[in-house]
């Protein structure tokens, strides 16, 4: 067990299944020589060499694309988009060719591809660089969809990603990669995809968050505590496949409940999962379900605006207020 | 090449010329549904590529891709059910006319995109190299229209910066649709877009299946020996439109007649009388052999059933997972497979 | 071969029934267990099983249609039979009978078909209009709602603390926690409830009179009521129950149940009344004939539920052999079933004594009309907080009233009075309920 950072973690997790298994290699802008934007694979090619860590130009859908070819071929790459906000450019091979690859061909075409990406706002870099469309990728069937809040999520729920067979879709979040948790020194630690997990424990309300939101709820659920108000978080982890059986579980003894996500509100997880909480506990509702988001707006530069827009912990201690009438 | 291979391939290209026939008119009787791109007139292209790959070079192409499944030795029986969505094809009756494939006869599809399938066999180029699959080369095919989708740029740019093993080859039958390769495309001859790369390239011709099998064989020599990718712009031709219901209003119908003057089974045909390899009746033989075998594909199509409604949540993933049915959760487990 | 399917007999005293609904439309294939109709009787609307397996060769009624027991309803034949009109005849037992024609799709049509299509738009608007108010005119949490059905509370009288009104699992549970309560209650405003001001007074149109046609249930009930009212002698018995012990028994009892075997007051009396009739089964009997009574073997408690358009009694059998929670459980499952009008018949047979709980309306004390063939019938009024005298001191006590309805054919007032007494201790020890 260590105490580690979340990119450690990741780096850690990215490390070990490479030493582990040697179809697995790394390619993305900047990975190699430079070490990675955010310095997680910073050792690595010196380590691994040029081979297993590859830099590409910039051409988005020749590295997804690329990496699609090579996953056909029985390697397990690892592509890396620098941010979330340029899969845009390679949204056909995202959505189309890696989700779709081995239903179209009837099981013939499999795909043991991760794809990393940065998603979230909050480090002034614009609008067009700072967006979360988690949610977007979430809607297609044949793509799994792994978020972390915890650094040990992160390294298990990666190291998940890379031994599966199937395309996977990882994000991170650029300001939780400095944020510090208990990670086992297991080499063979893994988390599930497709799990939810409780990350803490509480009978007044259920917060249910994922990523950013999870650190966010945490802290909210301690002022709440303050005024004997016991919330249980609900991290999704997975947002395909969505495991919602914690989520009732927990709403089933609550009867209330706030969704947190980074992204807007619209279209959002947060409307999935508040549609499901109706349809599996209608019964047991005692409050409509509130999601807290971001503000329906392009990110701005300014920073106090820009916090303004993102939602914070004080948004989901003031939701939770409002679900239990308190 | 014996005489036996040159019938085979003589009577390939015939099956190809009749299963396309055949698609035309099930998909008039409404039994073959959503797009048909039908590739008669390319069959050299097909045949004389595929006659010459070696097993581990793996072919990938676009959406007209019947004649690329026939020349990489799916039966035509299979193809057929595919094109009518049954069981029994390739697909199991998923993928429909544009995603064909067989991955064990390292032909990976079959691709319905423009050009996305583009980076994609440049990856699996890139896997060859990584997992040390030395002699292999990828054979990408896709056409004029392609050239100029961003897709191919990174694609082929990145084949160059990577110094990978990759033949792309175009099928310029001259239209992208229904835009002539003039109106689309910045330099009239495909194969100068390589140039931009520093690409080693060519332009040869492709309704003579003999040429086509020497030049491109030349190529792969190339390739296998100096490594690196090569384009090859193929001129070639095709008789009917873009798909089924393209009325065709962009050319002239004296301009396909001149082409079907160089029908590339007439061109065959005639190579092989004149080098005495075969007789009419052995080649007339020939063609009532793929016509019953087409006949035969049809009635097997025909007869196969469709997949079971159970099928529609096989294959999303290759590992078990809950599958999300109409928004209810865990109603279903893929198969996994 | 064709089979014909006639009006079942759904219960001992059933004369006819209306065919609500054909589940299985005329050519649909039946299995043998699977369900053809839908039949309404006085008591429920019943669905009603096939016994037989193949197609609905012809539908012999249509919706709506009441018809008495046995009366042919349908065909239903083999597949790809085609009954001779001799066979149907043959089925029917002679001439006679109407055979209506296969229906046609047009006949089925309303007559008024021509409706425009600013007419069909007329009544979503309308729906609208009326949809500003929420269901029952009451603003309520799906879980409130829930909770207050599982414990017998009228929505209407609680005020919501939620946002405009909206009555809140808290509400709940406050009005619950309040009638439970043995503190001190100051004030009697119910709860110490605010004065809500009514609305404004105006002098508007007095309405027409209003014929309303009586539900099935409402008749089978207005029959049997008028029936035991003049035919059988009833005498009337009260008694004030001390409760405080009952309620603290109940409370402790609660915190160790979960929801679904949670206890009332009722399931206490349920269980106390079965106890004290197996000392005095003269009350746990029925007139036979002129000259003798029967004893019924089992104690079967029927309770008496609140429908819409009327009053359904449900019966927990063996009462004094079940638990409590047991009791509970049964009662609570069987008056859902009964709300929703999916009542089995085994519901609502067999009962051979009853009690009715107008407590949760808050009446003080009420005599209920006894339900033939049974002896007798026991009405519980409202556990309320009153003053008493306890050893020559004034208190504020648990106090409940109960009045025993008997029939003076089978039993006299003193053995009645006794019965009384000793259903008083077992209300009144509860312990010796447990035991």
């Amino acid at each position: 067990m260590a105490r580690i950072t979340m990119r450690e973690a990741i780096s850690k997790a990215l490390w070990e299944e490479m030493e582990r298994d040697e179809r697995v290699f790394i390619m993305g802008e900047e990975v190699g020589v430079w070490g990675g934007t955010y310095a997680v694979t910073k050792g690595f090619y010196d380590r691994f060499g040029e081979k297993r860590v590859r830099d590409t130009p910039i051409a988005e859908a020749a590295i997804i694309g690329g990496a699609i070819g090579a996953a056909l071929t029985g390697s397990r790459p690892i592509a890396e988009l620098m941010t979330i906000n340029f899969a845009f450019v390679a949204m056909d091979h995202i959505v189309n060719e890696a989700a779709k690859l081995h239903y179209m061909f009837a099981g013939q075409f499999k795909l043991p591809l991760v794809i990393r990406a940065v998603s979230g706002g909050g480090r002034q870099l614009g609008a067009t660089h700072s967006q979360t469309p988690d949610a977007i990728f979430a809607h297609f069937p044949g793509l799994k969809v792994v978020s972390p809040g915890t650094p040990a999520d992160a390294k298990g729920l990666l190291k998940s990603a890379i031994r599966s067979d199937d395309p996977v879709l990882f994000i991170e979040n650029a300001t939780l990669y400095q944020s510090k948790g208990e990670v086992p020194d297991d080499l063979d630690y893994l988390e599930p995809i497709g799990k939810s997990k409780i990350q803490r424990e509480g009978d007044d309300v259920t917060i249910v968050a994922y990523s950013k939101m999870v650190p966010a709820a945490l802290e909210a659920a301690k002022q709440l505590a303050d005024e004997g108000i016991e919330a249980e978080v609900v991290d999704l982890r997975s947002l395909r496949p969505l495991d919602m059986d914690p989520v009732i579980a927990s709403f089933k003894r609550t009867n209330r409940a706030v969704i947190a996500e980074e992204g807007w509100r619209s279209y959002g997880v947060g409307s999935e999962v508040s549609a499901r909480i109706y349809e599996l506990a209608f019964d047991y509702v005692d409050a409509p379900v509130k999601r807290v988001a971001q503000a329906e707006v392009p990110l701005p530069y300014n920073a106090k605006l820009e916090q303004l827009a993102l939602p914070q912990t004080e948004d989901i201690y003031h939701a939770v207020k409002e679900v239990i009438y308190g | 090449m014996e005489k036996t291979d040159y019938l085979n391939l003589y009577r390939e290209m015939v099956i190809i010329r009749r299963l396309e026939e055949s698609a035309a008119e099930l998909y008039q009787k409404g039994k073959i549904g959503g797009f048909l791109h039908l590739y008669i007139g390319q069959e050299a292209v097909s045949a004389g590529i595929g006659s010459v790959r070696q097993p581990q070079d793996r072919l990938i192409t676009a959406y007209r891709d019947h004649g690329w499944a026939i020349s990489s030795g799916i039966d035509p029986k299979i193809v057929m059910a595919e094109l009518l969505g049954k069981v029994d094809g390739c697909s199991d009756g998923k993928g429909g006319s544009m995603h064909m494939a067989d991955v064990e006869k390292n032909f990976w599809g079959g691709h319905a995109i423009v050009g996305a399938h583009i980076p994609i066999a440049t990856g699996l180029a890139l896997g060859d190299v990584y997992l040390g699959n030395d002699d292999a080369i990828t054979i990408c095919m896709f056409g004029d229209g392609a050239t100029n989708i961003g897709f191919f740029h990174e694609g082929l740019n990145l084949s160059k910066v990577w110094n990978l093993p990759v033949l792309w080859v175009c099928e310029n039958n001259q239209y992208g649709m229904g835009t002539t390769v003039e109106r689309a495309s910045a330099v009239s001859e495909i194969r100068q877009k390589a140039e931009g790369y520093g690409m080693a390239n060519e332009r040869i011709d492709g309704m003579d299946v003999m040429q086509v099998r020497e030049d491109v064989s030349r190529v792969l020599e190339t390739i296998r020996k100096e490594g690196g990718p090569y384009l090859l712009e193929i001129m070639t031709y095709r008789y009917r439109g873009h798909s089924m219901g393209d009325p065709e209003r962009y050319r002239e119908k004296e301009e396909v007649k001149k082409w079907e003057e160089n029908d590339p089974i007439g061109i065959f045909r005639l190579y092989l009388i004149n080098e005495a390899i075969a007789t009419d009746d052995e080649l007339d033989e020939q063609d009532a052999q793929a016509e019953s075998i087409v006949q035969e594909a049809v009635d097997f199509a025909e007869s196969s059933p469709d997949p079971d409604k159970d099928a529609l949540f096989d294959h999303i993933y290759a590992e078990p997972t809950p599958i999300e049915y109409r928004g209810y959760a865990l109603e279903q487990e893929s198969e996994g497979n | 071969m064709a089979e014909l399917v006639t009006m079942p007999k759904l219960g001992f005293d059933m004369a006819e029934g209306t065919l609500v609904r054909w589940v299985k439309a005329e050519s649909d294939t039946v299995e043998k267990g699977e369900v053809l109709a839908e039949i309404e009787t006085d008591k429920a609307t019943v669905e009603v099983e096939s016994s037989y397996a193949g197609v609905v060769y012809r539908h012999l009624a249509s919706e709506g249609t009441a018809l008495p027991v046995n009366a042919p309803i349908a065909i239903i034949a083999d597949k790809g039979e085609e009954p001779s009109d001799d066979d149907i005849d043959a089925l029917l037992g002679g001439a006679g009978s109407q055979v209506p024609e296969k229906k046609t799709v047009q006949e089925e049509r309303p007559s008024e078909a021509e409706g425009t299509q600013a007419e069909e738009m007329a009544e979503p608007i309308e729906e609208k209009a009326t949809s500003t108010t929420p269901v029952g005119g009451v603003r309520s949490s799906p879980l409130a709602r829930r909770m207050a059905e599982d414990h017998g509370i009228p929505l209407a009288e609680l005020d919501g603390s939620g946002p405009r009104g909206r009555i809140v699992k808290q509400d709940i549970e406050n009005y619950l926690e309040s009638i439970d309560a043995e503190s001190v209650a100051e004030g009697t405003e119910a709860g110490g409830k605010e004065l809500q001001p009514m609305t404004a007074y105006t002098m508007g149109e007095v309405p027409e009179d209003e014929v309303i046609a009586m539900s099935r249930l409402r008749q089978a009930i207005s029959r049997r009521m008028q029936d035991s009212n003049q035919n059988f002698p009833h005498f009337y018995l009260t008694r004030v129950y001390k409760t405080g012990a009952l309620m603290k028994l109940r409370k402790e009892l609660n915190q160790l149940l979960p929801d679904e075997d949670k206890l009332s007051v009722n399931d206490f009396i349920l269980k106390a009344t079965a106890l004290a009739l197996r000392q005095y089964p003269n009350l746990n009997a029925s007139i036979e004939d002129e000259s003798h009574i029967r004893r019924h073997g089992h104690v079967n408690i029927g309770v008496a539920v609140a429908v819409e358009g009327g009053l359904m009694t449900v019966v927990c059998k063996d009462a004094d052999q079940k638990p409590l929670r047991l009791i509970a459980r049964e009662v609570r499952e069987m008056a859902g079933r009964a709300r929703d009008r999916k009542v089995k018949p085994e519901d609502i047979e067999g009962s051979t004594f009853s009690v009715s709980n107008l407590g949760m309306f808050g009446i003080d004390e009420f005599a209920a009309i006894i339900n033939p063939p049974e002896a007798g019938i026991l009405a519980v009024s409202a556990v309320q907080n009153v003053p008493a005298v306890e050893d020559g001191e004034l208190v504020i006590a648990s106090r409940m009233k109960a009045t025993l309805s008997a029939d003076h054919r089978v039993t006299d007032g003193a053995e009645a009075a006794e019965f009384i007494a000793v259903l008083a201790e077992f209300l009144e020890e509860p312990m010796r309920l447990l035991i």
